[in-house]
């Protein structure tokens, strides 16, 4: 069904100046995905911070109402 | 803040460069001197004019840092120079592929555009070393501010002396000289508003990326604060050329939680 209508398209002339061509396009392309990646490292480093935060957080929460806990048993 | 509205913008950029790939290979016409060679100019064009436009909205933002002094202005004036100058890499490569394929070389330093980018370029590539030499974070702001308007106003300087020069061998697309077929034209438009929105869509990643860290780093400030460790668990910021407007704002306006 896609393979009809793509094989109506008219060739590229890729004779000499194909590969400059083809080079240049490539470029860009390469570049936009190098900086997809960093951004992917980043947002990768990001997640695991919140997730350290998320544990500290949890870890004080628990601590602290342990130690209310604690003090309430030994009130009574 | 910064990640509003990024879902569509990422859409209608992907949706525009596939037509503008489409248009360049299917329907615009094969120029009569150089043939299939020219469809360089479809990408190298476009991203030359943006990455200068970029360079002139990073001084532009710079202005309203230095008349307001809020770091926001400063971010956004930083990203737009540092996507531009990743633009201008590409802008460079994308040059001397279509120099060496039409010239047989793959630069020429006679040629004033091709050398006036260049020293816009290096002009530019001084940028980051500069933010970095300075380690207080307002005065770097305040210095790269200054640095950003005194380069964006060459860049159209550069421009226009560049064109009032004589020696013609750069092909000149915009302009009242302009003799592109209409085809030609509509194709290059619509490759220069893919381009454009490329740059405003990696500005905003950019930018959404930067805004998410500095919230983290406040909010981990707090947490530490709250738990008493601040020196013990939260290292101070590594010194950066990359401005730390948001975490300081944000921690400057965050209010005191009670009972902490």
């Amino acid at each position: 069904m896609v393979a009809a209508p793509l094989g109506e398209l008219p060739a590229l002339p890729l004779h000499e100046a194909g590969k400059y061509v083809a080079a240049a396009y490539i470029v860009l392309f390469a570049l936009v995905l190098v900086y997809v990646a960093i951004m992917a490292i980043r947002s990768r480093r990001l997640e695991r911070d919140l997730g350290e935060l998320l544990a500290h957080e949890q870890a004080t929460a628990s601590q602290e109402s342990g130690e209310s806990q604690q003090r309430e048993s030994t009130l009574v | 803040m910064y990640g509003k509205g990024l879902r569509a913008l990422s859409i209608s950029t992907v949706a525009v460069m596939a037509l503008a790939l489409a248009l360049v290979f299917f329907y615009a016409p094969l120029e009569a001197e150089q043939g299939f060679l020219q469809k360089i100019f479809y990408v190298h064009v476009p991203l030359a004019i943006v990455a200068l436009c970029g360079f002139v909205a990073g001084g532009l933002f710079a202005i309203q840092h230095l008349r307001t002094r809020d770091p926001r202005w400063d971010m956004r004036s930083y990203v737009a120079i540092h996507m531009s100058l990743i633009f201008g890499v590409a802008t460079l490569i994308t040059g001397s592929i279509w120099a060496k394929g039409s010239w047989g070389h793959w630069w020429v330093w006679d040629e004033p555009t091709l050398v006036s980018f260049l020293i816009v370029f290096l002009l530019y590539a001084t940028y980051q070393p500069l933010r970095f030499a300075i380690e207080d974070p307002e005065r770097q702001a305040r210095y790269a501010s200054v640095f950003a308007v005194t380069a964006g106003a060459f860049v159209p300087l550069n421009f226009i002396a560049v064109r009032a020069s004589t020696a013609y061998v750069h092909p000149r697309v915009l302009g009242a000289t302009s003799n592109l077929p209409s085809q030609m034209a509509l194709t290059f438009l619509v490759s220069l508003l893919g381009i454009a929105l490329l740059f405003t869509t990696l500005c905003k990643y950019e930018l959404t990326a930067k805004h998410t860290r500095a919230q983290l780093r406040a909010l981990r400030r707090l947490a530490d604060r709250r738990a008493g460790t601040a020196v013990a668990v939260a290292p101070a910021r590594a010194r950066s050329a990359a401005p730390s407007v948001h975490a300081t704002a944000m921690t400057a306006h965050t209010p005191e939680r009670p009972g902490i």
